[in-house]
């Protein structure tokens, strides 16, 4: 035991300022000749911020929803909402939510709503939407906006990411991305 | 659809091609030949050994071996103690968050020295960054530590009769510095540069085009994340792990992170194979391994593209499949297969949130850690894997009328019975905490109402699965569980400790013993341990090992759930 318990304390204590501190300064160091130096995708809009990673909250009818969150897109304090699938309050939340969507949307048929705008994301935090979410919501917003529902499907088009190298992963849209782009569309 | 299934196609093929070469090098780590970072490495190992005062070329037997692991990890034990209780005034917290109290503080210890990293915190509001960077240490070193004892049995089972088995400084410091520290930096780098934060400043605070005011904790994520994966931690900087956008923002990142979940416990196979000289040994051991793993994983993907039945009752369409607790950007074959690479290693760590997979794959992932040999953590897999081989062997051994022999070591009486604890330990700690919890929660659900998120067999599946994640050494969870109490943190920090140290103390102590035994060279009458028959037994073996313990258990939780809706 003695002679383990020196060099154990001592060899914790190399490790420690080797694997906390040197190896955390040389990543440090090098992120600084990225562009955003390390504080994550960031993009400037009308004079102001956003992450273009983190989702926003989305509910007003004349942007498009994002993806329902169980912490609120709260992104101090992210998380899902840990529902088993066959729990009955839960059931009863996805079924409240697809009411309310109907009723925001009328014309739109229940089985057209995709289930990723009735169910919460594993972070609550989740930028994107699918493309057919992003559909659905297509008449509503022409509604709103007075816009001709053609220049929004054009948006869009414009606006969904193709799978990784177009053969890896799924399609998606940032729905923060597509929302200031209906902004700047007038 | 396709476009997914292609993605993991990938990842899969690009892990083999990386996996492979690895385990080569890492056998030359251990075997101290050259390797082409030694220029740049050297001087770093020697400045190790030189602080520490010790002499990496004196020899230990398996005894001094364990010793000296659990010396160390003893002072681990008591620096993350103190750290985690002193958190609120000690430097680097921007966010002015609390220190542990010390149930908490005694789980989140054990659970990062254990290489098992569940957490009963959440990093953004439990955490300060001094905090994380200490338990970032420990996702290096502990993870040394396992593989360095893996490298111990590896050299036991040589031909030569000795009780000379290496240094355990010389495994372990190599470990860390010639193999998880370069392969981290790399992806560190890679996932700064695709928008993993790499910052010491606290919470951002700005205003969503919707008008709401939105707090955005950030950090040294880039940092973390990379030594996470690598070594089977698992440990999430954020609460919702790699699902969290920060954490893991695209396809792109996905792709490296789950590639460096199963990179190091595919290697270690190969390890041996170079090491002993015996490739056709580590290609069949690599074959049972795949086999267990494909058969958990192509059910699991098929069960999350297609949705959850009780929302497709409801008349919902679900194009992208089972999406409650997923990810646009990963899709739902993507975090079905991360579910299964990271229950099957002990790494733990989730893409998607486990609580809200569909029944089956719930089963299937849990199954994952039951076995927990199928690669398995860092090191302690093979380590697992080797119990199944011992009990393999013994068992053909019976059935043709032999003395069980394994790689020329005859095995008597004394191995068998430390083979026999460690393989029904797993099931034992697991059943008695799920047990005692269940019996709990059934005599007083009032007072425990805070514990379960789902009503239930959904709510036993919880519980069953912290148990199993936590005696896996595994860190992943059903979230839901309200686990940050007394209770929970105690009798979860007891498992873990014990799945953790015994199922180290075992292996090699088997191997120890069996390393001093006198070789007895090949006949027409020895058991070939490197053919495909041998390698259907092992399987068997743990088939009806796992079967045995746990199908009661599974048919109370995740079965009885999945045909409530069907």
């Amino acid at each position: 035991m003695k002679e383990h318990i020196f060099p154990a304390i001592k060899i914790t204590f190399v490790s420690l300022l080797f694997f906390s501190g040197i190896y955390t300064l040389i990543v440090l160091g090098v992120v600084q000749f990225s562009t955003n130096k390390g504080d994550g995708s960031i993009i400037k809009e009308n004079g102001k911020k956003y992450y273009s990673n983190v989702g926003q909250k989305f509910t007003d009818d004349k942007y498009f929803w994002s993806r329902p969150s169980a912490v609120d897109y709260n992104a101090a304090s992210a998380g899902g909402s840990n529902k088993g699938p066959t729990n009955p309050q839960y059931l009863a939340q996805v079924q409240a939510r697809t009411d309310t969507f109907l009723v925001h949307n009328p014309g739109v048929k229940k089985e057209d709503i995709p289930s990723d705008l009735v169910t919460s994301s594993g972070s609550g935090l989740d930028p994107h939407i699918s493309v057919q979410a992003a559909n659905v919501q297509i008449d509503r917003i022409a509604k709103i906006r007075g816009i001709a529902a053609a220049n929004i499907e054009q948006l869009i088009l414009s606006n969904t990411e193709k799978p990784l190298l177009c053969f890896m992963g799924t399609e998606r849209i940032n729905v923060l991305k597509l929302n200031l782009a209906l902004d700047n569309l007038k | 659809m396709s476009t997914e299934i292609t993605g993991i196609s990938i990842m899969f093929v690009l892990l083999i091609l990386l996996a492979i070469p690895l385990g080569k090098y890492i056998g030359k780590v251990y075997s101290n030949e050259k390797t082409w970072l030694d220029g740049l490495l050297n001087p770093i190992d020697r400045f190790f050994f030189k602080l520490g005062g010790v002499n990496p070329l004196k020899e230990m037997n398996w005894k001094q071996h364990l010793l000296a692991l659990l010396t160390i990890n003893f002072i681990w034990f008591l620096l993350s103690m103190f750290v985690l209780m002193n958190m609120s005034w000690l430097p680097l917290n921007p966010d002015h968050n609390p220190s542990m109290p010390a149930d908490l503080a005694f789980n989140t210890t054990i659970s990062f020295i254990s290489n098992t990293n569940l957490q009963h915190y959440s990093g953004e509001t439990g955490m300060s960054y001094f905090g994380q960077l200490t338990v970032m240490l420990f996702q290096f070193i502990s993870a040394g530590c396992g593989m360095a004892m893996a490298a111990v049995v590896f050299f036991a089972m040589k031909e030569k009769a000795t009780d000379k088995l290496g240094n355990f400084y010389f495994f372990f410091i190599r470990t860390c510095s010639r193999i998880l520290l370069p392969l981290a930096l790399v992806a560190a780098v890679i996932f700064a540069f695709n928008g993993v934060p790499m910052t010491f400043k606290g919470k951002d605070t700005i205003t969503s085009l919707q008008g709401d005011t939105v707090q955005v904790s950030r950090g040294p994520v880039a940092a973390f994340v990379a030594i996470k994966q690598l070594g089977t931690n698992g440990g999430g900087f954020f609460g919702p792990n790699s699902a969290h956008p920060l954490e893991n923002p695209s396809y792109f990142t996905n792709i490296i992170q789950t590639i460096y979940i199963l990179l190091i416990p595919i290697a270690m196979v190969f390890t041996m194979g170079y090491i002993l000289k015996r490739r056709k040994l580590a290609w069949v051991i690599f074959g049972v391994m795949l086999t267990g793993f494909l058969l958990l994983l192509i059910p699991t993907i098929i069960n999350e593209m297609n949705g959850n039945m009780a929302i497709t009752k409801m008349g919902i369409a679900q194009p992208l499949g089972s999406m409650e607790g997923k990810e646009i950007r990963f899709g739902s074959a993507a975090s079905a297969y991360w579910a299964i690479n990271t229950t099957c290693t002990s790494n733990g760590s989730v893409n998607a949130m486990h609580d809200s997979l569909t029944p089956l794959s719930g089963m299937f992932v849990m199954l994952g850690m039951m076995v927990n040999s199928l690669f398995g953590g860092v090191g302690v897999g093979f380590l697992n894997f080797y119990i199944f081989i011992i009990l393999a062997v013994f068992i053909s051994g019976l059935m043709v009328g032999r003395t069980p022999e394994f790689l020329g070591k005859k095995i008597e009486a004394r191995e068998m019975k430390i083979a026999m604890i460690i393989a029904l330990l797993h099931p034992l700690l697991i059943l008695a905490g799920t047990a005692i919890s269940s019996y709990l929660y059934a005599h007083n659900s009032t007072a425990y109402a805070s514990w379960l998120n789902n009503p239930g067999y959904h709510g036993f599946s919880e519980m069953l699965y912290e148990y199993t994640s936590s005696s896996a050494n595994n860190g992943s969870g059903f979230e839901g569980l309200g686990d940050n109490t007394p209770f929970w943190n105690i009798t979860c920090g007891i498992v873990m400790l014990l799945g953790r140290y015994l199922p180290i103390i075992g292996p090699v102590a088997i191997a120890g013993i069996l390393a001093n035994k006198k070789y007895i060279p090949e006949s027409a009458g020895t058991l070939k341990t490197d053919t495909g028959t041998f390698g259907l037994m092992v399987f068997a073996v743990i088939v009806i090992v796992a079967a045995l313990s746990f199908f009661p258990a599974l048919a109370l939780g995740p079965i009885a759930e999945h045909f409530s809706i069907h």
